[in-house]
């Protein structure tokens, strides 16, 4: 059997932070019962020159730099986003431009809220196991919206990761994927608005619990494994709570989750936060190790992942690019003032 | 930028986005933006101008600080704006990014990075091109 999977990998977190409770500050709310209540410490915020687009170009040059393989390679490139800067002009065209791949190959922008990069990941793998392409770029990343006094304004945050999908000198085997999808309207941005909304505590139990929860499981009988038998595993994380309990409530520990949650400290990057949580993991994985992620998009949708690290993550030259840890530690911080400059929340003509 | 601009931003696309400049093969010079012609080697260099890659890798040769910004980065004053020796030969004027005002310095080892420069307001195009970063 021809193993398809991650060939090299790259993230991109903005160096500008703003602290939960400076936010809960400006609006009047009491930052220990924020902080505490939704697991988010600080989290990333773009500055006005970064966009989806040039968050996926820094991560998909990443990629590119870690391994060997030639831009004119790349058959595809799909761009999950659920803050494309173009309504109509696809993210991609500019991801594959900048890293010298056009102009034979196929490129299209993925949304579907948190979960459009791990969709991206699918599409790269259906092509490749079809020898349609060679390699695929699946990007997730967003610099996600939220409005102001929101509760969404505390974790809605910015940041990305790309991975080259390939079936030679694959760094992760993925040995199985499988999705799970209804229509559930927790959470939805209408056409030509702003802001999004959402349906509150009903994101909770009919939607985020409901479809990893059925996913994860669906996954784990397709595979025939246990919690157990992972290493790592990697939830959606809208908040610092959810994957904790989801993990819990599925048979992970706490400890199989940690190198994969970075909600708290950077917040919810939205279509970035599994495919973040994925990169995170992969800076420390060794060969053997075993990865489960489950990914959410609202409205709603799951994709699950059983993947396998093989001994070629060894020869990735992992420091030809920054880890995960290394962006997170790269910070400056905003107060609420500077943060609604850089979020375009002062409007004026 | 004014009408007309978005083709020849788009001329310009594998510069800005990728620091595509030329190289003669007769002397090999490196130019960036890149020339038609070398001034050095002139009819010799006809024909041998070939496109060249930079690394994006430089330091800087001097800057000034902007605090009264043109429209387009009126939001991003005060920043760095800087002459970038590159690494190949190529002088360059580029912004800073990702640094205190304070901490930039000459001789600062810098990479390029991938930004928006400016857009056409809300529905115009965007324009996307390089600026640069501290290199440790």
């Amino acid at each position: 059997m021809v193993n398809i999977g991650i060939v090299s990998y790259g993230a991109y977190i903005p160096r500008f932070r703003i602290k939960s409770s400076d936010i809960a500050k400006a609006w009047g709310k009491d930052p220990k019962t924020i902080t505490g209540g939704l697991g988010i410490i600080e989290k990333s915020v773009p500055s006005l020159d970064q966009d989806v687009a040039t968050i996926s170009v820094e991560s998909a040059r990443s990629a590119l730099s870690r391994c060997s393989i030639n831009p004119q390679d790349i058959g595809a490139i799909y761009v999950g986003s659920e803050s494309h800067p173009y309504a109509v002009k696809p993210t991609g065209t500019i991801v594959a431009e900048a890293v010298c791949a056009t102009p034979n190959l196929t490129v299209a922008d993925y949304e579907f809220a948190c979960k459009a990069g791990t969709a991206a990941i699918q599409t790269c793998m259906a092509l490749v196991k079809s020898d349609m392409i060679k390699y695929g770029v699946a990007i997730g990343a967003d610099t996600a919206q939220a409005a102001p006094g929101d509760a969404l304004e505390y974790a809605a945050s910015a940041g990305g990761a790309a991975f080259i999908i390939g079936k030679e000198n694959v760094i992760a085997t993925i040995n199985q994927t499988c999705s799970f999808t209804t229509d559930t309207p927790d959470f939805w941005r209408r056409e030509g608005r702003k802001y999004p909304a959402h349906g509150g505590r009903f994101t909770g139990a009919p939607a985020y619990f409901r479809h990893i929860t059925s996913n994860a499981k669906n996954l784990m009988e397709l595979t025939g494994t246990k919690p157990e038998d992972y290493t790592f595993a990697i939830f959606h994380q809208p908040n610092g709570k959810f994957p904790v309990r989801v993990a819990k409530m599925l048979g992970f520990t706490p400890e199989q989750v940690k190198q994969g949650l970075l909600c708290p400290v950077i917040g919810n990057t939205y279509s970035g936060a599994t495919m973040l949580g994925l990169a995170s993991v992969l800076d420390v994985a060794k060969p053997s190790d075993r990865v489960f992620l489950t990914s959410y998009g609202s409205g709603a949708g799951s994709d699950a992942f059983d993947i396998t690290i093989t001994d070629t993550i060894n020869q990735l030259e992992k420091k030809k690019a920054p880890l995960v840890s290394e962006l997170i530690d790269d910070k400056e911080y905003v107060d609420y003032a500077t943060y609604a400059k850089y979020r375009d929340l002062l409007y004026w003509e | 930028m004014a009408e007309g601009a978005v083709p020849r931003f788009w001329r310009e696309i594998p510069q800005r986005y990728n620091l595509i400049g030329n190289k003669c093969n007769e002397c090999e010079k490196v130019f960036f933006p890149p020339r038609e012609s070398c001034p050095e080697c002139r009819r010799k260099s006809m024909g041998k101008m070939k496109d060249f890659k930079l690394s994006g890798e430089g330091e800087v040769l001097t800057y000034t600080i902007i605090y009264e910004a043109s429209e387009k980065f009126e939001g991003q004053a005060p920043y760095p704006l800087a002459i970038i020796q590159l690494k190949e030969g190529p002088k360059i004027t580029a912004q800073i990014v990702d640094c205190d005002i304070e901490d930039v310095k000459i001789g600062m080892k810098l990479k390029s990075t991938f930004r928006k420069i400016q857009d056409d307001g809300y529905v115009g195009a965007i324009y996307y091109g390089y600026k640069f970063k501290k290199r440790n």
